[in-house]
């Protein structure tokens, strides 16, 4: 079993869209995929599930992986939250451009 | 008429239906556990997943009709509940539970699904309460195929639809029935429901409150979607003179439909152009239907969501959609124009939020808020068809800090290299007096005015109109407003820039006759005022319409104004008025 944390850093949290995304990646591999938030625990290829997660921008979640391919599964889907689900590219430009009218 | 026969909503489609109530009532089913004998469970498990494969036909046709009725963006209010239809973990989950527990299968399907839906109701975001809905939806469905009950959704002659409140889903279905109008509990202007009435040309009225409680199905019920009201069970004077106005409605309808190409110009060929002011992407299509030339006022706060807003390219997409759908007509957006409670959650309540931190004031204090929305707007000027308008201005030096915030917001792109159509308009309301009073010198920093009736008048008058205490002091036509208007007009056409009006002052059709003579160049109002508008600007000469507004300065009262006007227009507004 693989164990991550990771953190929503994408604005709209895990609505569907982005929730959908999760369950489709999470859908290619054999390992069962597990994901909790504040003690609750959904199986993380349901899109139901994730998204009665209200995993919002700033939510701190568990993965956890078990199968015979959870190194893959828990690096792609790890990627996907670090990625923003699509989300953040522009975000960042955004904070330097905002940075730079603070000075 | 006993008072309590009437009831008053929000009008969301305009027209007039008398017929008999239908009451929908979507019964939530009824749910009993039985256990089921060994040799039963086979079956169930294969009763369960008939009922979701049939409710995803049922789903695959709502979408198609969705997409007829809407447009493909209208139709992905679906998504969710299609998305969570082929969620197979749950389904795996459920017929695993059929056969562990030898339960029959609408109890687990209500128990299994019910734990989701109280999550997502429990949750602060709203957007998330409104996906429980959704899923409550779907597993009614999935319930009632289990059952094997028809929805009520087709009935054989037409009928008055009244119901708390109708799903997107609700609504597509009883379009293929003969539905005479809507009477909703819930739901504003802008609701799925009154859109899609709007769009299939339907008389409705939401917001009712508790017309589904007072309303029995049978009941005699007249829908008036001008007024936005509903009356139960009438009396046979009150139905003669409903059908009496109902004729008059789809006369005047049928004249104004006919008017649609035709220019909104004099009888002395002096030409106007007519705008639209709307607040969704969705609008649009509404809006050109009746006639606009264009968008005269884009509001863009229906972007905030929960108070978040959201980033520059989510608000590019919005804004390049509406630019397109409009062009070859323009679009003037306007920056957004709400208060700070909106926006920061630990923001304190002010006493007095409309003289308090709003509009261009808050863009001004948190540049990158304002930054943010002008890159976005400036790199949806594709076509160079998109004007930007900053609400709220109270002097000089915020017009000018503004634009400087365009040029920045322009350089940033260039920085970045992101093609977008540099020259664009650049404009103000003018609903602050002081910005009224300044017009002379404010004209030359812009190209061009948009005159906000509803601030400017609430202003100038010291008046809340949404206080029903003071609400008679707040006067459309007080001859201080109309001297504002004429000097605005005045000064903007001095400095060459034209100058138009989005305020409610525009769709009225008494005031028309005044703007006219004022010279104001754009009159921009809801969609569905524009054919009137354009009726009224048909029937009358410039020349009059000059002689008419220039009388109507020297009147010291409304009063004395508006008698003026009911004269002049004898014979005009009987054209229109039903």
């Amino acid at each position: 079993m693989i164990i991550k944390e990771v953190e929503i850093k994408n604005r709209t949290g895990l609505h569907t869209r982005p929730a959908a995304m999760l369950v489709k990646l999470a859908s290619k591999f054999k390992s069962d995929f597990f994901i909790e938030k504040n003690g609750m625990e959904i199986n993380g290829k349901s899109i139901i599930g994730v998204m009665s997660l209200a995993a919002e921008q700033g939510s701190k979640l568990i993965l956890k992986f078990i199968g015979e391919d959870e190194e893959e599964a828990a690096k792609a889907i790890v990627e996907l939250f670090e990625s923003g689900f699509g989300e953040l590219s522009e975000l960042k430009e955004e904070n330097k451009n905002g940075q730079q009218e603070g000075n | 008429m006993d008072s309590k026969k009437v009831i008053e909503g929000i009008p969301a489609s305009p027209g007039i239906a008398i017929g008999v109530a239908l009451k929908y009532e979507k019964l939530k089913p009824k749910i009993t556990k039985k256990e089921l004998k060994e040799s039963e469970v086979e079956a169930e498990v294969e009763r369960f997943l008939r009922a979701v494969e049939r409710s995803k036909n049922e789903l695959d046709k709502i979408l198609k009709l969705a997409i007829e009725k809407l447009g493909l963006e209208g139709a992905q209010i679906f998504e969710a509940q299609i998305l969570m239809l082929g969620d197979k973990t749950i389904i795996d989950k459920i017929t695993e539970r059929i056969k562990a527990e030898k339960l029959n299968a609408e109890f687990i399907v209500n128990d299994e699904i019910e734990k989701y839906i109280k999550f997502m109701q429990s949750s602060d975001d709203d957007y998330l309460k409104e996906r429980a809905h959704d899923l409550e939806d779907l597993k009614n469905r999935v319930i009632r195929n289990i059952q094997q009950e028809k929805w009520l959704s087709r009935f054989d002659s037409s009928r008055i639809v009244v119901a708390e409140s109708l799903t997107p889903a609700d609504t597509i279905l009883f379009s293929r029935n003969q539905v005479l109008g809507y009477a909703i509990d819930i739901g504003g202007y802008t609701s799925h429901t009154a859109i899609l009435a709007r769009a299939l040309k339907i008389p409705a009225v939401v917001g009712l409150k508790d017309a589904s409680k007072l309303i029995k199905t049978g009941d005699v019920v007249i829908i008036d979607g001008y007024k936005g009201l509903v009356i139960i069970n009438p009396e046979q004077s009150v139905i003669e003179e409903y059908q009496d106005k109902m004729k008059r409605a789809i006369e005047i309808e049928r004249k104004l439909e006919q008017l649609k190409s035709l220019p909104a110009e004099t009888l002395d060929g002096k030409r106007f152009t007519l705008l639209a002011n709307i607040e969704l992407p969705d609008e649009v299509d509404e809006a050109i239907e009746n006639g606009a030339e264009g968008i005269g006022l884009f509001r863009t706060e229906y972007i905030i969501e929960n108070g978040v807003i959201p980033d520059e390219d989510e608000q590019f997409e919005e804004y390049l959609k509406i630019a397109e759908k409009v062009y070859p007509h323009k679009v003037v957006i306007r920056t957004f124009d709400i208060g700070g409670d909106k926006i920061f959650k630990d923001y304190h309540r002010e006493s007095n939020p409309f003289l308090g931190w709003r509009g261009i004031r808050i863009g001004l204090d948190k540049p990158d808020i304002l930054l943010t929305q002008l890159r976005a707007i400036l790199r949806a000027n594709t076509k160079g068809n998109v004007m930007i308008m900053f609400p709220m201005v109270t002097s000089i030096e915020e017009v000018r800090q503004a634009k400087k915030y365009v040029e920045l917001a322009k350089s940033q792109l260039k920085d970045k290299g992101i093609k977008f159509v540099e020259n664009v308009k650049v404009g103000v309301m003018i609903e602050v007096p002081s910005s009224a009073l300044m017009a002379k010198e404010m004209a030359r920093e812009v190209d061009f005015f948009s005159i906000g009736t509803n601030d400017l008048i609430q202003y100038v008058l010291a008046v809340d109109r949404g206080n029903e205490t003071v609400a008679k002091v707040y006067q459309e036509f007080h001859p201080a407003v109309l001297r504002l208007i004429q000097f605005v007009v005045e000064s903007a056409h001095r400095a060459k820039i034209p100058v138009a009006m989005c305020g409610e002052m525009a769709g009225d059709p008494y005031a028309t006759i005044l703007l006219v003579g004022f010279g104001l160049d754009e009159l921009s109002t809801a969609p569905k005022n524009i054919p009137k508008i354009k009726q009224i600007i048909r029937l009358i000469k410039y020349k009059d319409a000059k002689r008419v507004s220039k009388r109507a300065l020297i009147f010291k009262t409304q009063d004395e104004v508006k008698e003026f006007l009911n004269k002049e227009l004898k014979g005009i507004i009987s054209e229109i008025e039903i």
